[in-house]
C-alpha cells in the first residue's frame, strides 16, 4: 500500500486538477447519508404520482398488504418496483461510468457517449422486431449482446491508432458508433412500424418496471457490483497510468478486460430495464472523485449510492414537473448533463 | 506566380484536376439516369428518355417529372451544400473530423423544425415556406451557442474542445427533441420522426425553390473565399501573419458553413456524415487546395448522397428507410476508418 500512496502523490503532482488524496471519513459519511436519504427518496417515489398516496398507506402496503385495496396493489406491483429499478439503474450507470473513466483515464468516459447505450438499444429494437415474445431475460441477454459489440468497436476504434485512446479520439468514436447504432435502431423501428413504441423507451422511462425484470436483473447486476468492488483496488493503480500499474506488478489486460465486461453488464441492464439515459456516467464519477478523493474502492460504492439518488429523484420530478404526464428522464438528465460536460470540456487545458 | 502556373508539372496537375471533375459530372449524370429508373414503378431508361423528349404517357409524365425528378435534384442540392459546409468547417477548424452534425448544427436545426410542427401541424401547406427559415434559425443560434461555449480567453477557439462541445450539445438537444416529439399526434410523430431519421421530400418542386437560392449564394461565395480558406487552414498565425483579417474572415466563413447545413437540414432532416466523407474522399482526389477541392467537394457531396437516395428506395422495395439512415450506416465505418488512421 505504501508504494501505491506514494504514487498517488506523484501523480497529484502531474494532474493538478485532481483532489489530492482519498477521503474515506468523506466516503462513509456519504454512504451513511446517502442510504438514508434513499430510503427518504424510495418512500417519497412509492407515494408520488398519477395517484397521490399517503406515506402511511405505504408503510401499510408493505408491511400490512392487503389486496383487496386498489392503493395497495399500486403500489406494490407498479411503484415499489420502479422505485426499486431506478435506484438500481441509477447504481449500474455510475458505477459503469466511474470504471470506465477511471480505466481510461477519460474524463469523458459514460456508457450514452461511449455508444454502450446505443449498442443495448439497437440489440433491443432488433428483439421488438424479429422476437417479440421473447422473455426479459433474453431481452437482457441481447442488450448484453449490444453492449458487448459497441464496446468492442468504440474501444478497438479508439485504440488502433498511433497516438492510442486520446480523450477525443474515444468521444468520436463513441459519437459515431452511437449515430451508426442509432440508424439501425432507426431503420428496424420504421420498418417494422415500431416508431412510436421505440421513440418513448428511447426516451428512458422507469414507468415499465416490473417484479419480473427485478428478479432477473437483480443477481446479474450485484454480481457485476462484486466483481467491480473486487477490482476496485486494481482500477485506481490504473487511473494513474497503465505504465505505473504495470510497473506494479499488475495484469493490466487482464483487469481491463474484466473491467469491460462488468461495465457491459451493468450498461446492458440499465439498457434493457429503462432505455438509453446518458450523462449519469458522466456526472456522478465526477461528483465522487471531488467529494471522496481518488481511491476507487470509496469511489466505486459512493458513485453507486449517489446514481441511485440521482435517478429516483429524477424519476419523482419527471412525475411532478408536467403531471399527469411524465417527462423522459434521460432527457431530464440530459438537461443536468450537458452543462456539466461543457465545464468538464472548458475547464480542461490543452491536452483535450 | 505566373511562371509556376504555367510550368510543366502545374499543368500536368490541372489537367488532372479537370478530368477528375470531369469524370465525377459523369459519374452523377449515370446515377441520375439510375435514379430515374429507380423505384416502385419501373421505367426503362429508353422510356425515361422516350418522356423526357416530350414523350411517354401522362403516367410516365407525372412519376418522373413530378415524383422523381424534384427528389433527385433535391439530393444533388443537399449533397452539394452539405459537403461544402463540412469543407469549409474542416478548413476552418483544422479538423479533419468537423463536420456539421458533429458539431451539433445539424441538432439544433432539427430542433427549431420540431417547435415548429408542435405548434403548427405538418398537414398545413404553410410549413414549406418557413420550414427551412426556421431550419436556419435553429442552426444559426446553435452554431452561436456552441461558438461561445467554445471561446476561452486565454486560448481563444480550441477545435478540438469545440468538437467534444458540439457533441454534448447535440446529444442534449437530441433529448429535448424526444421530449417534444413524444408529445405530437401520431400523424405529426410519424412526420418527424422520418424526418429526423433524413429523408429527402419527394414530390415537391418547391422544395427545390425554398432551397436553391441559398445553395446559389453561398456556394459561389465558398468558392470565391477558397483562397482566404488556404490560408485559414494554415493556422490562424501564419493567415494574421500575411495581412488577413482572421476573426472576420472566421466569422464570415463560419456563417456561410452553418447556414447551408441548416438550409440542407430544412429539406432533408437528420442526414449526417455527407459533411464529413465528401471533403475527404475529394481531398484525396483533388487535394487540399480550395480552388479545386471546393468544386470537387460538392460533386463528390451530390453523389454520394443521389446514390445514397437511390439505395433507399430500391433495397427493400415496396418499403423505404430513409436515406440518412442509408448514410450513417455507410458513413460511420468509413468515420471510424479515418479515426483509425488519423495521428493527431
Amino acid at each position: 500500500m505504501a508504494a501505491s500512496t506514494h504514487s498517488t502523490d506523484q501523480s497529484t503532482k502531474m494532474d493538478g486538477a485532481m483532489p489530492l488524496k482519498s477521503r474515506p471519513a468523506a466516503a462513509a459519511i456519504i454512504l451513511l447519508l446517502g442510504l438514508a436519504a434513499m430510503l427518504f427518496g424510495l418512500a417519497l417515489s412509492v407515494s408520488v404520482g398519477a395517484a397521490d398516496i399517503k406515506l402511511a398507506t405505504v408503510w401499510e402496503a408493505v408491511f400490512r398488504f392487503n389486496p383487496d385495496l386498489q392503493q395497495h396493489q399500486i403500489i406494490r406491483e407498479l411503484r415499489i418496483p420502479r422505485a426499486l429499478a431506478g435506484a438500481l439503474v441509477g447504481a449500474c450507470l455510475a458505477v459503469a461510468g466511474a470504471i470506465m473513466q477511471g480505466m481510461t483515464r477519460n474524463p469523458l468516459a459514460d456508457s450514452g457517449l461511449l455508444g454502450l447505450n446505443a449498442g443495448a438499444s439497437a440489440a433491443l429494437a432488433l428483439t421488438f422486431a424479429l422476437a417479440p415474445a421473447s422473455s426479459f431475460l433474453y431481452i437482457m441477454l441481447y442488450c448484453f449482446t449490444g453492449a458487448a459489440a459497441a464496446s468492442i468497436l468504440v474501444f478497438g476504434i479508439g485504440s488502433l491508432s498511433h497516438s492510442g485512446l486520446t480523450p477525443l479520439r474515444l468521444t468520436l468514436a463513441g459519437a459515431a458508433v452511437s449515430a451508426l447504432l442509432l440508424a439501425v435502431s432507426q431503420g428496424v423501428a420504421i420498418l417494422f412500424h415500431l416508431s412510436q413504441d421505440i421513440a418513448f423507451w428511447m426516451a428512458g422511462g422507469i414507468g415499465g418496471a416490473n417484479w419480473t425484470q427485478l428478479r432477473i436483473m437483480t443477481p446479474w447486476i450485484a454480481g457485476a457490483l462484486i466483481i467491480a468492488m473486487m477490482l476496485s483496488r486494481s482500477i485506481t493503480l490504473l487511473s494513474l497510468g497503465r505504465d505505473v500499474a504495470a510497473g506494479l506488478g499488475q495484469r493490466t489486460r487482464l483487469v481491463q478486460f474484466t473491467g469491460i465486461i462488468v461495465v457491459v453488464i451493468l450498461a446492458g441492464a440499465a439498457v434493457s430495464t429503462v432505455g438509453p439515459i446518458a450523462f449519469v456516467g458522466l456526472i456522478i464519477p465526477h461528483i465522487t472523485r471531488y467529494l471522496v478523493g481518488v481511491d476507487y474502492r470509496w469511489i466505486l460504492p459512493c458513485s453507486a449510492v449517489l446514481g441511485s439518488l440521482l435517478i429516483v429523484f429524477a424519476d419523482i420530478a419527471a412525475r411532478l414537473i408536467n403531471a399527469p404526464y411524465e417527462t423522459p428522464i434521460g432527457a431530464l438528465i440530459a438537461v443536468i448533463g450537458v452543462p456539466f460536460f461543457v465545464y468538464l470540456a472548458r475547464k480542461r487545458k490543452g491536452e483535450l | 506566380m505566373n511562371r509556376l502556373l504555367t510550368s510543366p508539372a502545374a499543368q500536368q496537375r490541372r489537367s488532372r484536376d479537370i478530368t477528375i471533375i470531369s469524370l465525377l459530372a459523369i459519374l452523377i449524370i449515370i446515377m441520375f439516369v439510375v435514379s430515374m429508373n429507380t423505384g416502385l414503378m419501373r421505367l426503362s431508361p429508353l422510356d425515361v428518355l422516350h418522356t423526357f423528349l416530350g414523350g411517354g404517357t401522362e403516367q410516365q409524365k407525372l412519376i418522373l417529372f413530378d415524383f422523381r425528378l424534384p427528389r433527385i435534384v433535391i439530393s444533388i442540392l443537399v449533397g452539394a451544400g452539405f459537403a461544402v459546409s463540412g469543407c469549409i468547417l474542416q478548413g476552418l477548424s483544422r479538423n479533419a473530423l468537423a463536420e456539421p452534425s458533429t458539431l451539433g448544427i445539424n441538432a439544433g436545426a432539427g430542433f427549431a423544425v420540431i417547435i415548429f410542427i408542435s405548434f403548427v401541424p405538418a398537414t398545413t401547406g404553410a410549413h414549406i415556406y418557413v420550414l427551412p427559415l426556421m431550419a436556419l434559425a435553429g442552426a444559426v443560434l446553435t452554431a452561436a451557442l456552441i461558438y461561445v461555449l467554445t471561446y476561452r480567453r486565454e486560448d481563444g477557439l480550441s477545435p478540438t474542445r469545440m468538437i467534444l462541445i458540439g457533441i454534448a450539445v447535440g446529444a442534449g438537444i437530441y433529448a429535448i427533441q424526444l421530449i417534444l416529439s413524444l408529445r405530437l399526434d401520431p400523424q405529426n410523430f410519424q412526420f418527424v420522426s422520418i424526418w429526423l431519421a433524413g429523408k429527402i421530400w419527394g414530390g415537391d418542386w418547391r422544395f427545390v425553390l425554398a432551397l436553391l437560392p441559398w445553395l446559389v449564394i453561398l456556394l459561389p461565395f465558398a468558392f470565391y473565399k477558397s483562397r482566404v480558406l488556404n490560408l485559414l487552414s494554415l493556422g490562424d498565425q501564419t493567415s494574421a501573419g500575411l495581412g488577413l483579417p482572421v476573426e472576420r474572415e472566421r466569422i464570415l466563413l463560419l456563417a456561410a458553413a452553418v447556414i447551408l447545413s441548416g438550409a440542407c437540414v430544412a429539406v432533408s432532416g437528420g442526414i449526417g456524415f455527407v459533411g464529413l466523407i465528401a471533403p475527404h474522399l475529394a481531398r484525396r482526389l483533388v487535394g487540399p487546395k480550395h480552388q479545386v477541392l471546393l468544386p470537387a467537394c460538392a460533386l463528390v457531396g451530390a453523389l454520394l448522397l443521389i446514390t445514397a437516395d437511390t439505395i433507399a428506395r430500391w433495397i427493400l422495395q415496396p418499403a423505404e428507410i430513409p436515406t440518412g439512415i442509408v448514410v450513417a450506416i455507410i458513413g460511420a465505418p468509413y468515420f471510424l476508418y479515418l479515426l483509425a488512421r488519423s495521428k493527431a
